[in-house]
């Protein structure tokens, strides 16, 4: 193709710009941070991968029949779920630039967010004290880290709640903690996806195995 | 861990006197050339008071070329290290014949081949290509720095971290002894109930960070960043192949993470994931490693496909013969990479279908590969052809990779491989593509870039020198390992009962004493360029480049390029050149840039320090510098102010001067 151009009389080709062009503030964040929710992405898909390879392995020990209660599970997916729908509400607020009603519904976000842990924690326990902890079977090992980690990364997503939930407060909401606030919603609602394959693959597809 | 734990247990952990190898007479030796050597280099700093100007000048620094210069001392450094190992284990094995045990004892061996392939791969390799990236790709797409540069310092400071913690379990405690990939149960709790793997675990994690954060800070900043007019297929090719690379980064790495948590947790908690027992299934753990370790080794060679792309076609003066057919391959092979992890170890035995599929899979990629390798022969064709330093490391590479590939695809047949797997034959085809693709790739990248970095050429004597000792001594040490390969000789052994086979042993470790050479002569090299720089000094444009980062000065200012360029072709500067492009003397503007910060090397070396105490169990502070960790974070995201336009006098000033540099070199 050079060949065919290179004789033809050439337009005076600028080769800068005059002035400076402006990447407005953030302009690659929401694609660097949905590129980290997919890395995260993988970490949940290496341990689903081993829950499925491990899931049968009970040791002699208890199964998923004989230790999963699937109300207070589906009490639990349904705090989790309203934290999405709330956290949607906060971004709607946010796009009407309402302050009090976008924290307001954060902090809504926040009780059904601590709610999910608590009784996640309770189940922890609960089975700890039955005597199926995490060592007891490459199962319990499989289940413990994947369903532990998804709740690791809600209590951290709580945190960076609290967090810019205090940021808004101080500076209101500015274009920077808009974009944090996007963000936490992606990694929020990612969790929501990631606990969908829980509920589904661990939880109900265990007690019909 | 069990039992009731005294006062000292409590704050050290398991960290007792006895944890330095007191009885290992050449760690201690080494020790203290660190401890003379590492105060001598305190002493220095201090006394030129050189502290200030580190921390704010480089260790603080947002700046993606300082971040990168950091990278490849932090490569090089760990390079010495890396080989130093490398050269006790020729010696060991070329002494232990004849009833003789050698000079290293089982525990130590172990932990040098183990060392040695982690430090080659992880604080080698990694530091070297990601400091090159972080160099070149800015600058060849016309950008003032990359997406995220306090990311980009942070993620430094990792890598540093987890080259620390292996560095520091040389003197406290041990390192793994279960080659570089730690291999349960072997290193499960049982088995290395030892810091050794523990370290291992931590240095990995750490540094881990660090390169997944680099790897989406990458691809953000050439997805996002690139000058107007640069579309995709107009990308020069160097970044096309770090753009794959970070991709497989983004892609691999968190497999190596999750399946390092795993293995952690078999170790501290005592879950079964890998365990013989409770249902747990070593094999697993092989499975998933490799699917992180064979992406690991395309991370490693793409980029350096892409500097002998660039290399070749500057030296030959000519467009790179077939740009879309190069793209297209390095794509090819970044899928591809994803498909023959279990080549790895066909001796598992999956069965005869499944070795089938992925014997197949890993001879298909040998097919892009060998289109590149035409296409860097037909640039070749009828070009002009100058035999710079760069130039000769990219012919030396075409000999040594194209071997070190058939090597490859002969290990790629399942039925040869159960002959050969673990084997020496395995030993020198990976060292064959290693050596010879990412290392030799390297020093074409550091000869052909070394101008643009300083501002002065490398001596080329030395790079002569070096260039041979290296060529000669690699063939010397490694062909004998692809005969005792073929002779059934396995990886790994201390000792030898057959006499017969120790002159191929000397051979080899006549080879590694001149690869030593060689390593001499590249540092006499830096050091006798750096002391005759004002002969050695260049212009912008010391090889009459093609890609943009040639368009500035050299070294570039910190804002890269007083104005944004814009793109018309994949060879820009060279289509500027070509278009009498001038360069604009007046009309300057202020530049908008990111501002330094403290807060990366603060938040690595808490890491560095949670990684430590969770090796050593002193369950406190890993507990407290964990907290420290996320309080700093926090804290970091109340600052938000974290940029600062540099003034137009400032500006104007820069450019007037090099304006007067190029009146005068005229």
């Amino acid at each position: 193709m050079s060949s065919a151009t290179a004789n033809a009389p050439m337009e005076p080709r600028a080769y800068h710009l005059p002035e400076e062009p402006h990447l407005h503030e953030g302009h690659s964040t929401m694609l660097g941070f949905w590129m980290y929710l997919m890395s995260d992405c993988l970490i949940f898909a290496i341990l689903f991968a081993t829950y499925a390879v491990l899931g049968g392995s009970y040791a002699g020990g208890p199964g998923p029949k004989d230790l999963f209660d699937l109300n207070l599970i589906a009490l639990n997916t349904a705090m989790l779920l309203f934290s999405s729908i709330t956290y949607g509400f906060a971004m709607l607020a946010m796009e009407k630039n309402r302050v009090s009603a976008t924290q307001g519904w954060l902090f809504v976000t926040l009780l059904f967010g601590g709610a999910f842990l608590f009784i996640e924690l309770y189940e922890f326990s609960h089975l700890i004290h039955e005597g199926a902890g995490p060592t007891r079977s490459a199962f319990l090992s499989a289940f413990f880290t994947l369903v532990g980690t998804h709740g690791l990364h809600v209590t951290f997503g709580s945190i960076w709640l609290v967090t810019l939930m205090v940021q808004v407060a101080k500076k209101g909401l500015i274009p920077a903690n808009k974009r944090r606030l996007m963000c936490l919603s992606m990694f929020w609602h990612f969790l929501d996806v990631i606990w969908i394959g829980v509920f589904t693959f661990v939880y109900l597809m265990g007690v019909l195995r | 861990m069990t039992g009731t734990l005294t006062t000292t247990q409590m704050i050290f952990g398991r960290l007792t006197w006895d944890s330095f190898p007191w009885h290992e007479p050449i760690v201690v030796a080494t020790f203290c050339a660190v401890v003379l050597g590492g105060a001598a280099v305190v002493g220095a700093l201090t006394y030129f008071r050189l502290w200030g100007y580190l921390w704010k000048e480089w260790f603080t620094s947002v700046d993606h070329k300082k971040i990168g210069i950091m990278y490849m001392v932090l490569g090089l450094i760990m390079f010495l290290r890396g080989f130093a190992d490398a050269i006790m284990m020729r010696l060991q094995q070329a002494w232990a014949f004849n009833g003789s045990e050698g000079y290293l004892n089982a525990h130590h061996y172990d932990q040098v081949f183990t060392a040695h392939g982690v430090i080659m791969i992880f604080f080698v390799a990694m530091p070297f290509i990601t400091g090159l990236m972080n160099y070149i790709v800015p600058l060849q797409i016309g950008a003032r720095d990359v997406s995220f540069p306090f990311l980009n310092n942070f993620s430094f400071w990792m890598t540093t971290g987890g080259a620390v913690l292996v560095m520091a379990s040389l003197f406290l405690g041990e390192f793994a002894q279960t080659g570089w990939l730690a291999y349960p149960p072997l290193s499960g709790i049982d088995y290395s109930p030892a810091t050794g793997v523990d370290y291992y675990i931590w240095a990995l994690q750490v540094a881990g960070v660090g390169t997944t954060l680099s790897g989406i800070n990458l691809i953000a900043t050439i997805v996002k960043m690139r000058a107007p007019g640069m579309s995709l297929m107009k990308m020069p090719v160097f970044t096309w192949t770090s753009l794959c690379a970070n991709i497989l980064i983004v892609a691999s790495f968190p497999i190596l993470t999750a399946t390092l948590v795993l293995l952690s947790l078999d170790r501290y908690v005592g879950t079964n994931f890998f365990t013989n027992d409770f249902g747990g299934n070593p094999m697993m753990y092989v499975n998933l490693i490799w699917i992180w370790g064979h992406p690991e080794v395309y991370i490693l060679i793409l980029p350096l496909f892409g500097v002998f792309s660039e290399v070749v076609s500057t030296f030959c003066s000519k467009r790179l013969f077939g740009y879309t057919s190069m793209v297209y391959a390095t794509c090819c092979i970044m899928v591809l990479s994803y498909l023959v992890w279990l080549h790895h170890f066909f001796t598992m035995g999956s069965g005869a279908s499944v070795n089938s599929f992925f014997g197949i899979t890993t001879m298909i990629i040998s097919i892009p590969t060998g289109a590149k390798l035409f296409n860097w022969l037909f640039t070749m064709y009828r070009g002009r052809i100058r035999f710079e330093l760069p130039m000769m490391w990219a012919v030396a590479f075409m000999l040594t990779f194209t071997v070190g590939g058939m090597t490859g695809v002969l290990l790629a047949v399942p039925p040869a491989d159960f002959v050969l797997h673990n084997s020496l034959f395995l030993i020198a085809h990976f060292h064959n593509v290693i050596i010879g693709g990412v290392l030799f790739g390297l020093f074409a990248a550091i000869n052909y870039w070394w101008p643009k970095a300083f501002g002065f050429r490398l001596n080329q004597f030395w790079g002569k020198v070096s260039f041979w000792c290296w060529n000669i001594g690699f063939w010397l040490a490694f062909g004998p390992l692809y005969v005792l390969g073929l002779m059934g000789v396995t990886r790994r052994m201390r000792v030898f009962d057959d006499p017969s086979l120790q002159i191929w042993f000397v051979v080899a470790a006549i080879g590694a004493a001149i690869i030593a050479a060689g390593i001499g002569a590249m540092l006499v090299q830096f050091a006798w360029s750096i002391w005759k720089r004002k002969e050695l000094a260049v212009e912008g444009d010391p090889w009459d480049g093609r890609t943009l980062e040639w368009a500035t000065s050299s070294p570039p200012p910190e804002y890269n390029f007083a104005f944004t360029p814009v793109v018309y072709d994949a060879d820009s500067w060279a289509d500027m050149k070509k278009n009498g492009y001038e360069r604009p003397l007046t009309g300057f503007k202020a530049i908008h840039m990111p501002s330094s910060t403290g807060t990366g090397v603060i938040l690595a070396a808490l890491s560095t320090l949670c990684g430590f105490a969770l090796i050593w169990y002193i369950w406190w502070l890993a507990g407290l510098s964990f907290i420290g960790i996320v309080a700093v974070a926090i804290v970091h995201t109340f600052n938000y102010k974290r940029d600062f336009y540099i003034p137009v006098e400032e500006v104007t000033r820069t450019e007037e001067e090099r304006t007067r540099i190029l009146a005068a070199g005229v």
